[in-house]
């Protein structure tokens, strides 16, 4: 048995899922497409359930990817029934995507969640008038405190068994009518849809439904427009939005006669959001927000680093003397093995994991939305939307989270701008070649000087790229959900089930480069590493050796700092780098290809073209940025 | 009369929106109908989007987009 969590954005869905949810469950695509969703097996009653978490949804129309692999899905024979979650506190709205989805008669059950907001808000719902009036079991529920969710699922169950279909939605008397004659002109048309919902999509003109019924069976084209003229005759505005407005009328029908609004109080939202949206207060807000993020995960994170730096030396001090101390091969590779388990660890414990569970803890309160909201007019002017400043603001600690944060926006040009970007973002490694080489040597100022060439590069670029790849969307629509206080189970199960996509895939890669770094050094190839990017080293005025340096910072970026000491041999870098050329490489450094764990990362969200492009993109950037820098420097000293 | 011309705290009804089918898709989604009332409940500074409240929901609208919506006084 397996059952489908649908409904709106922001109704509570997801805390729903992970309420039932265990550590076990699993993201997945939609085959060939971006789509995720997560899945989990429960324990209901002595059986075992699939529980399917789908997107969230507005409607079915297939106006996005996500709509329409969502209602393939539930079409399917892969789903025995659906949870349809709907928000308690905004029925009218919610029930528009209720009623399409009796359209597609599937069993299905309705979870009235948010009933303690609803209550908050002075607003009475009749449950039993409900269940009446759509036809289905409706079960009130608070998912966040736990409440209401055993019943729900033990009613999913019942008529998922029964394989219990509700009725399809009845419309006004002339649609339903048209509709019947479109119902038969499709016999024998083959679709994941039945005749009825069939007919429905297609009088509402989904493009991609259209099409496919114009292929099998020609002669529906003229029917169809002969019917839509009919109704439009008959005093229906405009058949495209037809059907459209008959399901928002049915869901505001009933809405209205179950709904019985009492006093309404002056919600969180409307008193935070004078503050926090402020023209002025709100961007103070948004700085000091974005502090104490910051300053959480650094602090977190720094404690549970330095700990285990130590242990990671005392583990390879302590291997190194079990197998004498010799400098073999075999020694290389128990090295590069235990450095590339430490990177990881590195990059997952005092990174990843503050990161996203701050990330989760933002994303379910529902600020995310008021950033965009705040910086949506600043982002425009670099040809972006306002959400994609999240991946820029975590790229700041570590690239990997900046990458997974993605995910959040929903266009796909948009991710692939904002991942592209949120690379050139010098991460806390690159903060350390800035720090240890440029500040420490040349001065603080200089390293200022450094960061804000760095924005202005990410500027120029996010110009570049938004004019070179076209935007297709309007503009901003948004939601800016309710302020909710996240559930301690919902942030943790996000973050772990991200973290551990990177220990599953990123990590077994970084290790494996390692190895196979060590062995490059054991067999003494530096030579001909340098020689490799001996062009670049000439163009950028840099001295050969910083080839070895310069590779092995894919691997970690920290190391591009370690072992330009190690291959200049002093790790007094006035001794050997001139300050033009400390400023020509710290440049070169700050922008030049992202880390491995990031591009394994790129390739995961955005696919493995992607991460090219991004490669490429980013040795070009590197390189007319360190020359930009290097001619400046050559006037100063 | 434009959505950008509202001022703030005041309710209108939406006559209509210009633009192509997936702005509608998308307005419509979010509740956002001709018909329908909404309140504007604030204005992002420089020209930045602006808030309303459709059946309690809270919607930011790009500039762009509440430049084609037009409405009239309730």
């Amino acid at each position: 048995m397996r059952i489908g969590l649908i409904g709106q954005p922001n109704c509570g869905k997801s805390t729903l899922f992970n309420q039932v949810a265990g550590y076990k469950a699993e993201t997945g695509n939609f085959s060939g497409t971006t789509v995720t969703y997560t899945e989990s097996s429960v324990r209901l009653m002595g059986n075992i359930i699939d529980v399917v978490d789908l997107p969230g949804t507005y409607s079915l129309a297939g106006s996005n990817p996500a709509e329409r692999e969502v209602i393939k899905y539930l079409t399917s024979n892969e789903v025995d029934a659906v949870i349809n979650v709907l928000d308690a506190s905004h029925l009218s709205l919610g029930l528009v995507l209720t009623v399409e989805l009796l359209e597609i008669e599937v069993p299905m059950v309705i979870a009235l969640n948010m009933m303690d907001e609803a209550d908050h808000m002075g607003i009475h719902i009749d449950v039993n008038m409900l269940e009446n009036m759509i036809g289905l079991p409706v079960i009130p529920m608070i998912a966040s405190k736990g409440r209401g969710i055993q019943p729900c699922f033990i009613r999913a169950f019942q008529v998922g068994q029964r394989n219990q279909v509700p009725h399809p939605p009845q419309y006004g008397p002339e649609v339903e009518q048209v509709l019947r004659i479109l119902e038969g002109d499709l016999g024998g048309v083959e679709s994941y849809l039945k005749p009825h919902a069939l007919a429905i999509k297609l009088l509402e003109g989904d493009p991609v439904i259209r099409e496919d019924i114009f292929r099998q069976k020609p002669d529906v084209t003229s029917d169809l427009k002969q019917l839509r003229k009919a109704l439009q005759d008959q005093g229906a505005q405009n058949g495209e939005w037809l059907i459209n407005e008959e399901r928002s009328r049915l869901a505001d029908d009933i809405a209205k006669s179950v709904v019985q609004q009492g006093k309404r109080k002056l919600t969180l939202r409307d008193k935070l959001d004078g503050i926090l949206l402020h023209p002025i207060f709100g961007y103070i807000g948004l700085i000091l927000i974005l502090y104490f993020f910051f300053q959480g995960v650094y602090s977190l994170g720094g404690w549970i680093e330095t700990p285990l730096l130590v242990l990671f030396e005392r583990i390879e001090a302590w291997t190194l003397s079990l197998i004498g101390g010799d400098d073999g091969l075999v020694s290389e590779i128990l090295l590069g093995l235990i450095q590339g388990v430490s990177g990881g660890m590195a990059i997952v414990l005092p990174y990843l994991v503050p990161f996203l569970l701050g990330l989760g803890v933002l994303e379910d309160v529902g600020y995310l939305p008021r950033v965009a909201f705040l910086m949506d007019s600043l982002m425009h002017k670099l040809g972006l939307h306002g959400k994609s400043i999240v991946p820029f603001i975590l790229g700041f600690g570590c690239n990997v989270p900046a990458i997974m944060s993605t995910r959040i926006l929903e266009d796909k040009r948009e991710r692939y701008i904002s991942a592209a970007l949120s690379t050139l973002v010098p991460c806390a490694a690159r903060l350390s070649v800035v720090f240890g080489l440029v500040a420490f040597y040349l001065g603080p100022g200089l390293a200022l000087v450094i960061y804000l060439f760095n924005l202005f590069v990410i500027a120029l670029t996010a110009r570049i790229l938004s004019r070179l790849v076209k935007d297709t969307s309007p503009g901003l629509i948004l939601e800016m959900p309710v302020y909710r206080i996240p559930t301690v189970r919902t942030v943790i199960n996000k973050a772990w089930w991200r973290i551990r996509e990177f220990i599953v895939e990123a990590w077994p890669l970084l290790i494996v480069g390692s190895v196979i770094l060590a062995i490059f050094k054991h067999y003494n190839v530096a030579i001909y590493l340098n020689t490799l990017v001996h062009p670049l080293s000439w163009l950028l005025g840099l001295p050969k050796q910083v080839g070895v340096p310069l590779i092995f910072g894919v691997l970690r970026k920290e190391l591009s700092l370690v072992m330009l000491g190690q291959a200049l041999g002093s790790m007094n870098f006035p001794e050997v780098l001139s300050p033009v050329q400390m400023i020509t490489y710290t440049v070169f450094v700050i922008f030049y290809i992202p880390c491995l764990a990031t591009m394994i990362v790129i390739r995961k969200e955005l696919g493995a073209k992607a991460m090219w492009h991004i490669v490429g993109m980013t040795i070009l950037i590197a390189t007319l940025a360190a020359l930009i820098a290097r001619g400046f420097a050559e006037i100063f000293f | 009369m434009q959505l950008i011309n509202v001022p703030k705290g005041q309710s209108v009804r939406i006559i209509s929106y210009r633009g192509g089918r997936g702005v509608g898709f998308k307005l419509r989604q979010l509740g956002l109908s001709p018909g329908k009332e909404i309140k504007i409940l604030r204005y992002a500074p420089l020209e930045g989007p602006i808030m309303v409240e459709i059946g309690g929901r809270a919607v930011a609208l790009g500039r762009g987009i509440a430049a084609h919506v037009q409405v009239e006084d309730v």
